[in-house]
C-alpha cells in the first residue's frame, strides 16, 4: 500500500507539469481584445454633458457600453447565440436602458452607468412588433411592448405589468408600431396589407380602448418601412407606386391626405422606395414637426410639416447620411456628404430652419481598404458658448466604427469584423534587410573566390552599420523618459525575431475582411475589405508561398465559394502587406468541388493549388508550363477525394496526365442510417519525431503514421436516446481503404475532433449516462514496422491494431485543437475552448488507451498513468488565466521557432493569443535566471585555478630547492 | 412502415449482438464449378474487376460472392479462373503501372426478401496491378459493412503489397486466385470503464482496512514522537526562567 501512495506522489510529481503564469507574465506572451459584433442600435448617454457612452446593442447579440473617448469597453453583456437572445429593441432613457430579448420573450432593464440589472421580467409569449417608451406629462415611466396579439404597459421603475389588452381582431389585423405623444394616450398601428389602416388608441391609465378607426390604404403593406410620426400626431407615410406623400391625423382624421412629390416640385428616381426619417427627442414629448426624406440613394430631403402643408428646408444633394440629434433645447441635423474619392464632409444644420451651422465641417476620410458608410450616430452638445458641438460615429459596411471629432480627428476605430473570423493562418514574418541582404549570398550562384570574399566583406560591413545605428538607438532612447519611448510596430519595421515568436496573423472574417494582426501585441497592422462577397460564404486560406523564399514576395491565397451555387473566386495577396498580389488568378467559371495545396512548387517557390470543378477537371494555379510538366509527371501519384454528405458518397480521384480525373475508389455510407458530419485529415505541416513507443520491457511499439488518413464522423439519423450513435470511420484517402470502424452507442453529437499522429480524440454527448464524453483511438504497427523507409498506402497490407479508451469530461466543450511544434519532440497537448470561456491545456498522455487498469511493473516502467473513469479539470490547466474568451469558436496552433513553444490564437467573439509550452521551456533559459551568479563562480573558479596554479609552482619550485 | 419497423428491429439486433468478423474460407477457385450449397437466407452477387490499357473501367466478372445474411452475416467466393488473354493483359497492365479495380453491387444484408437486398450502386476499390502480379493473385478482400448491415465498402489489398519489379515467369502463377475474403461489421468502441474503477477503488478500501497499521490515526502512530516533543519543549521552557532570576540575584 505505501508502495502504492508512493507511486502515486511519484506520478503526481512527474505529471502535474503546471502551466499557470506567474503573476508578473501576466501580459507579457499574450493579449485578449473584446469584440460586441455588427452594431444593431446605438445610443449616446445624454443625461451628463461629461458622460463618455455609447450604448450599443448588436447582432451578436452582445449589449455593451463603450468609453467614447478611447472605444474601450466599460462594460458588456453577452446573451445566448442564436434568436433565443436577439436583441429585438433597444430602448433608452436617463439611467435605464431597456432591451428586449429573443423575440419578446424577455424585457430587461440596464442601470447605463454600471451595468447592472436592474430587472427582467418574463414577456407572455407571441412574436414581437414593436416597444416603445410611454411618457405622460412631461414624464417617461412605462414602456408599452407591442406584440403579434396583445399589447402590455411596464413600469420603468421595476418592471411590473400595469396592464396587459389584447388587441381586436389580431387574426386579420397585422398590428405593427406603437406610438405615444407623451398624452396619456397610446396608439397602436397595424393594418391589413393592401387594404386599410386600423388605428386603436388606448388610454395609459387602464388600458381602455378609447378609440378605434380604420384608414382606407391600399397600397400599404408595412408601415415601419414607409411611415412615422410627425408633429402633432400626424402619421406621414411616403407611397412609392404613386410618388407621393400621404398624410393622416392620428387625432381626428379618418381620411388620407395625398400630397403628390410633384406638387412639391421634387422628382424621385423611379426604382428607388422613398423613406421617412423623423426624430422624437423625448418620448414625453411630440415628435419633431421636421423630417428627412430619401429621395435617391444619395439625396436627402429636411421637410417640415407646417399646418398641414409640407415645406421643403433644404435639399442635400448629394447625402450619403443623414441623421438628426439633440442637445439641451436644440435638435440639429447631421448631414454626410461625399467630398472627393477618398474623404466625405460631415455638417451641421438646425432642424427648425435648415441653415447650415457655422463651424461644423467635420471631414471623414474613407479607407480605400474599408467599406462604405452606413450609418451615422451623432452625439450632440452644447458648447459653454451655447452652440451647439458635436460628435460622430461612423459605421461602415465592414462593420467598422470610426468615432470622429471635429474637425476631423479620429479619436478611435474599433474592427467589429473581428468578432466573428472564420478562419486564420500565422505566417512568418520577413528577414530584415540586413539580413536578407545575407541570405541573398547563398542564393547567388557563385562567380569566383575573390567576388565572393567581396561580397561577403560587403555584406558584413552593411550589419556593422545597422549594428552601430541599433546602438546610437539605444543609447539615444536611453536619455528620454521611459514614457515617451514607444516601440511603435508598423509595417515598415517588421522583422522576424530570434526565435520566431512573433509572427503575423492573418484573419478571415465573415464579412469578407482580412486582416493582419501581429500576433505580439495585437495591433493591427493592415485591413482589407473585399466587398461582392456572398452572405454564405465558405472561405479557405492557404499559405502558397512562405516568407522564405527571397526575393519572392509571400504569397497567400484566399478561396471563396458561395455555398449555394458553389461558384468560387480566388484572391491572392501578400500576407504582410495585405496587399493585392500581381498575380492574377485564373477566372473560375464553373462551381468548385475541392481544391488542395500540392507540395510541388513552381520555379518561383509557389505550391501548386489544384482546384477540382463539377464536371472533374482539375485546373492549376500556378499554372505555368513548369508546374504543368511536373503534375504530368507525378499525375499517377495525385490522389484526393469528395465527400458528398448529403449522399453520403466518399469518392476517391487520381489525376491523370492531361489533368482530367478517374475515379479510382467508392464508399457509400447509407443516409438512412447515418450523415456524415465530418471528414478530418492531418494537418500537412505536422511532424512526428518518434516513431514508436518505448515499452516497459525496451521492445518498441510501432505508431500507425498514415499521412493520408481520414477521421470521418457520422451521427444516427435516428435521434432516440436508445437507438442514437456516432460512428468512427478512419479511411485512407488513396486506396478508400477502411482501416477501421467503430460506433459509439447511446451517443449523440456535437461531436469534436482532433485527428493527429497516430491518434484520434473525439468528443460526444453519451445520452445514456447524460454526460460528455471522450475517447481516444490510437493505431499501431506492431512490433515491428512493414517499411521504415518511406509510407506507401499503396503497400501497407496490414490492418494496424487499434486500441481505444474513453473516459468522462465534466464540462461540454465549444472547440478542440492540438497543439503543433516545429519538430514534433514536445509532447502534444489537446486546447479545449470551453463555453465558460476558459482555455484548458490537456495533456495527451491523459487520453491515452494504453493507461493500464491494474498498474503492473512494465507499466510503471512506462510512465502510463493508472486508468481512472474521469478527467479531472484542474484550474493551473487553464492558459488564460482570468482572460476569458466569449464563445470560442476556433483554436489555432502554429509553432514557432523553439520547440518547446508553441503559439495559440483562440478566436470567437474575443480574440486570446498567447503561448504553450506542452512540456514546460526545456530550451529557454528562465527569465529570472541568475546571470550574476553563474558568472561570478565561473570568474571566481578561473582566478582560483589561476591563483592555485601560481602556488602550486612556487611549492613545486621550493620542493625542488630543497 | 414496415420497412422501417425491420429496419428498427435490426439495429436492436446489433445493439444485442456484437456482430463479430466472419472469415470465409480460401476459394482457390480450382472448385469453381462445384455447386454451392444454397441456403435459404443467402443471395449472391457478382464480384466484378477491371483492368485496362487506357485505364478506363471496363468491369468483368470475377466471381461471385455468396453472402449469407442474418445476425451474423457471412461470405463466401467462388471465382473463375483467368483466362490466358486476361492473363497476358494484366501483365501488360502491369508493366505500365496500371490499375486493377474491383467492384461488387451495394446490398443490405438484413433484408428478410429478395427484392430488398438489392440497392443503386456500386462500391469500388483497387490495387496497383503490378502488384496483383508480383504476389501471383493472392489478395485480400474485405467487405465492411455498417450497423444496419448495408455494405458501405470493400477494399482489396495485396500480400506481398509492394511492386519490386520482378517478373513473374510462371504463367500457372497468374491463373488462380488466391483470396482471403471477410466480412467486417463495426466495433462497438467501449465506454469509459467505470464498473472496473470502482471495483479497484473497493478492493483497495477493504485492503485498507484489513490492515490494522494503516488504520491508525496520525496520534496514535506518532504519539511517542508528540510526547517526547512537548517533554522537550517543557523541560527547555521551564529550565529558562531560574537561569535569568539567577541572573537578576547576582
Amino acid at each position: 500500500m505505501a508502495k502504492l501512495i508512493l507511486l502515486l506522489l511519484e506520478l503526481c510529481i512527474i505529471f502535474c507539469v503546471v502551466h499557470a503564469v506567474f503573476e508578473d507574465q501576466v501580459g507579457k506572451f499574450d493579449w485578449r481584445q473584446q469584440y460586441v459584433g455588427k452594431v444593431r442600435f446605438s445610443h449616446f448617454d445624454t443625461q451628463m454633458q461629461s458622460s463618455k457612452k455609447v450604448l450599443v446593442a448588436t447582432e451578436s447579440n452582445v449589449f455593451a457600453a463603450l468609453n467614447s473617448r478611447t472605444g474601450e469597453l466599460f462594460w458588456r453583456h453577452v446573451d445566448k447565440a442564436g434568436p433565443e437572445g436577439n436583441i429585438d429593441a433597444l430602448l433608452h432613457h436617463a439611467q435605464d436602458a431597456i432591451l428586449v430579448v429573443g423575440n419578446g420573450r424577455v424585457l430587461r432593464s440596464w442601470d447605463v452607468n454600471i451595468g447592472g440589472l436592474n430587472w427582467e421580467v418574463l414577456l407572455d409569449s407571441g412574436s414581437f412588433r414593436s416597444a416603445s417608451l410611454v411618457g405622460q406629462q412631461g414624464t417617461v415611466k412605462h414602456v408599452a411592448v407591442l406584440k403579434k396579439a396583445f399589447i402590455s404597459v411596464h413600469y420603468l421603475s421595476n418592471g411590473h405589468q400595469k396592464w396587459v389588452e389584447n388587441l381586436p381582431d389580431s387574426e386579420t389585423v397585422d398590428y405593427q408600431t406603437v406610438y405615444s405623444g407623451g398624452n396619456g394616450q397610446v396608439f397602436v398601428l397595424g393594418v391589413v396589407p393592401h387594404s386599410h389602416i386600423t388605428i386603436v388608441v388606448y388610454s395609459m391609465e387602464d388600458g381602455e380602448i378609447i378609440k378605434q378607426v380604420s384608414v382606407e390604404a391600399p397600397w400599404l403593406s408595412n408601415i415601419p418601412a414607409s411611415c412615422v410620426v410627425v408633429g402633432q400626431g400626424i402619421l406621414m407615410c411616403a407611397d412609392s407606386t404613386t410618388m407621393s406623400l400621404n398624410t393622416l391625423d392620428l387625432h381626428q382624421q379618418t381620411q388620407m391626405t395625398q400630397i403628390p412629390l410633384q406638387s412639391l416640385g421634387l422628382e424621385a428616381d423611379p426604382d428607388f422606395h422613398p423613406s421617412l426619417m423623423s426624430h422624437q427627442p423625448n418620448a414625453a414629448q411630440k415628435p419633431l414637426s421636421e423630417f428627412f426624406l430619401q429621395l435617391g440613394p444619395e439625396r436627402y430631403l429636411l421637410l417640415q410639416l407646417n399646418n398641414g402643408q409640407i415645406v421643403t428646408l433644404r435639399d442635400f444633394n448629394p447625402a450619403l447620411l443623414a441623421s438628426f440629434a439633440t442637445t439641451g433645447e436644440k435638435t440639429v441635423a447631421a448631414v454626410m456628404s461625399p467630398k472627393n474619392k477618398t474623404a466625405c464632409s460631415i455638417n451641421l444644420f438646425s432642424a427648425d430652419t435648415g441653415r447650415r451651422l457655422l463651424d461644423t465641417t467635420l471631414i471623414f476620410t474613407v479607407d480605400p481598404n474599408g467599406g462604405k458608410p452606413e450609418k451615422l450616430h451623432v452625439q450632440a452638445f452644447l458648447k459653454k458658448d451655447d452652440s451647439v458641438g458635436y460628435r460622430v460615429m461612423v459605421q461602415t459596411e465592414d462593420q467598422t466604427l470610426t468615432f470622429i471629432q471635429q474637425p476631423g480627428r479620429v479619436m478611435w476605430t474599433r474592427e467589429e469584423a473581428l468578432s466573428d473570423v472564420v478562419t486564420m493562418e500565422m505566417v512568418d514574418l520577413p528577414l530584415t534587410g540586413t539580413q536578407a541582404e545575407l541570405e541573398g549570398e547563398f542564393g547567388k550562384k557563385a562567380d569566383g573566390l575573390f567576388s565572393m570574399v567581396l561580397k561577403r566583406l560587403s555584406s558584413q560591413l552593411i550589419m556593422l552599420q545597422a549594428w552601430i545605428a541599433h546602438l546610437w538607438k539605444l543609447f539615444y532612447d536611453a536619455r528620454k523618459p521611459r514614457s515617451q519611448v514607444k516601440n511603435d510596430i508598423s509595417i515598415d519595421n517588421l522583422s522576424r525575431d530570434e526565435f520566431n515568436l512573433q509572427k503575423m496573423m492573418v484573419m478571415v472574417t465573415s464579412s469578407g475582411k482580412l486582416f493582419g494582426i501581429d500576433s505580439k501585441t495585437g495591433a493591427i497592422l493592415w485591413k482589407h475589405y473585399l466587398d461582392n462577397i456572398p452572405s454564405n460564404a465558405a472561405f479557405k486560406l492557404m499559405v502558397q508561398r512562405t516568407t522564405a523564399h527571397f526575393p519572392h514576395p509571400p504569397q497567400c491565397t484566399l478561396l471563396i465559394k458561395d455555398k449555394d451555387t458553389g461558384r468560387a473566386t480566388l484572391h491572392v495577396f501578400n500576407p504582410i502587406f495585405g496587399r493585392r498580389s500581381q498575380v492574377t488568378p485564373p477566372a473560375l467559371p464553373q462551381p468548385i468541388l475541392q481544391s488542395l495545396m500540392l507540395p510541388l512548387m513552381d520555379q518561383d517557390y509557389a505550391k501548386v493549388l489544384l482546384l477540382v470543378d463539377d464536371q472533374y477537371k482539375v485546373s492549376a494555379f500556378p499554372s505555368t508550363k513548369n508546374v504543368l510538366q511536373q503534375l504530368q509527371e507525378t499525375a499517377s501519384s495525385i490522389f484526393f477525394f469528395l465527400v458528398d454528405s448529403s449522399q453520403g458518397r466518399l469518392s476517391g480521384y487520381r489525376l491523370r496526365t492531361d489533368l482530367s480525373t478517374e475515379q479510382v475508389w467508392e464508399v457509400v455510407i447509407p443516409t438512412e442510417v447515418q450523415k456524415i458530419v465530418f471528414v478530418k485529415g492531418k494537418r500537412p505541416n505536422e511532424h512526428v519525431h518518434s516513431q514508436g513507443r518505448v515499452m516497459g520491457d525496451r521492445s518498441v511499439l510501432y505508431k500507425y503514421l498514415n499521412p493520408n488518413l481520414l477521421a470521418v464522423v457520422t451521427e444516427s439519423t435516428d435521434m432516440h436516446q436508445e437507438r442514437s450513435f456516432i460512428g468512427i470511420l478512419l479511411i485512407d484517402g488513396v486506396t478508400g481503404r477502411i482501416i477501421h470502424e467503430a460506433v459509439q452507442r447511446k451517443a449523440r453529437g456535437p461531436v469534436h475532433v482532433v485527428h493527429s499522429e497516430n491518434w484520434v480524440v473525439y468528443e460526444y454527448w453519451s445520452t445514456k449516462s447524460r454526460r460528455k464524453e471522450f475517447s481516444v483511438i490510437e493505431l499501431y504497427e506492431g512490433m515491428e514496422l512493414y517499411n521504415s523507409t518511406v509510407f506507401s498506402s499503396l503497400d501497407r497490407p496490414h490492418a494496424p491494431q487499434v486500441l481505444q479508451q474513453s473516459y468522462i469530461f465534466p464540462s461540454s466543450i465549444s472547440t478542440m485543437e492540438a497543439t503543433l511544434t516545429e519538430k514534433g519532440i514536445t509532447s502534444r497537448h489537446i486546447l479545449i475552448g470551453l463555453p465558460s470561456g476558459g482555455i484548458l491545456s490537456l495533456p495527451k498522455m491523459f487520453l491515452d488507451p494504453r493507461r493500464p487498469e491494474i498498474i503492473t511493473e512494465q507499466s510503471r516502467e512506462e510512465n502510463l498513468i493508472p486508468y481512472a473513469p474521469e478527467l479531472i479539470i484542474r484550474t493551473e490547466w487553464f492558459i488564460n488565466y482570468n482572460q476569458s474568451v466569449s464563445r470560442v469558436r476556433g483554436i489555432y496552433t502554429a509553432p514557432s521557432g523553439l520547440e518547446s513553444t508553441c503559439l495559440v490564437v483562440a478566436y470567437g467573439l474575443d480574440i486570446y493569443q498567447t503561448r504553450v509550452y506542452p512540456s514546460k521551456q526545456f530550451d529557454v533559459l528562465k527569465d529570472d535566471y541568475d546571470y550574476m551568479l553563474i558568472s561570478s563562480v565561473l570568474f571566481a573558479l578561473f582566478f582560483a585555478t589561476m591563483i592555485s596554479k601560481r602556488l602550486a609552482e612556487v611549492k613545486l619550485l621550493n620542493r625542488a630547492w630543497r | 412502415m414496415a420497412r422501417l419497423l425491420a429496419f428498427k428491429a435490426v439495429i436492436i439486433f446489433n445493439v444485442l449482438f456484437s456482430v463479430c468478423t466472419d472469415l470465409a474460407y480460401c476459394n482457390n477457385g480450382r472448385r469453381g464449378g462445384d455447386p454451392l450449397e444454397t441456403e435459404v437466407s443467402g443471395f449472391s452477387v457478382p464480384l466484378e474487376h477491371s483492368f485496362e490499357l487506357d485505364d478506363v473501367a471496363k468491369f468483368q466478372s470475377r466471381g461471385s460472392l455468396l453472402l449469407k445474411t442474418g445476425r451474423e452475416p457471412s461470405v463466401s467466393l467462388a471465382q473463375n479462373q483467368l483466362s490466358e488473354e486476361d492473363r497476358a493483359k494484366l501483365k501488360e497492365v502491369a508493366a505500365v503501372d496500371g490499375l486493377y479495380r474491383i467492384r461488387v453491387p451495394r446490398v443490405f444484408l438484413q433484408a428478410d426478401r429478395q427484392t430488398e437486398w438489392q440497392m443503386e450502386g456500386y462500391l469500388t476499390a483497387f490495387v496497383r496491378a503490378c502488384a496483383m502480379v508480383e504476389s501471383h493473385l493472392s489478395d485480400v478482400i474485405t467487405l465492411h459493412t455498417d450497423v444496419s448491415g448495408y455494405l458501405i465498402g470493400v477494399s482489396i489489398v495485396t500480400l506481398p503489397g509492394a511492386c519490386r519489379g520482378t517478373e513473374v515467369e510462371d504463367e500457372v502463377d497468374l491463373e488462380v486466385f488466391n483470396t482471403t475474403l471477410s466480412i467486417m461489421a463495426p466495433v462497438n468502441a467501449p465506454g469509459p470503464e467505470t464498473a472496473l474503477f470502482l471495483e479497484r477503488m473497493e478492493q483497495e478500501s477493504e485492503k485498507k482496512g484489513k490492515n490494522p497499521q494503516e488504520q491508525k490515526s496520525f496520534f496514535a502512530k506518532y504519539w511517542y514522537l508528540i510526547l517526547g516533543g512537548a517533554i522537550f519543549l517543557m523541560l527547555t521552557n521551564s529550565a529558562q526562567p531560574p537561569a535569568g532570576g539567577g541572573r537578576e540575584q547576582s
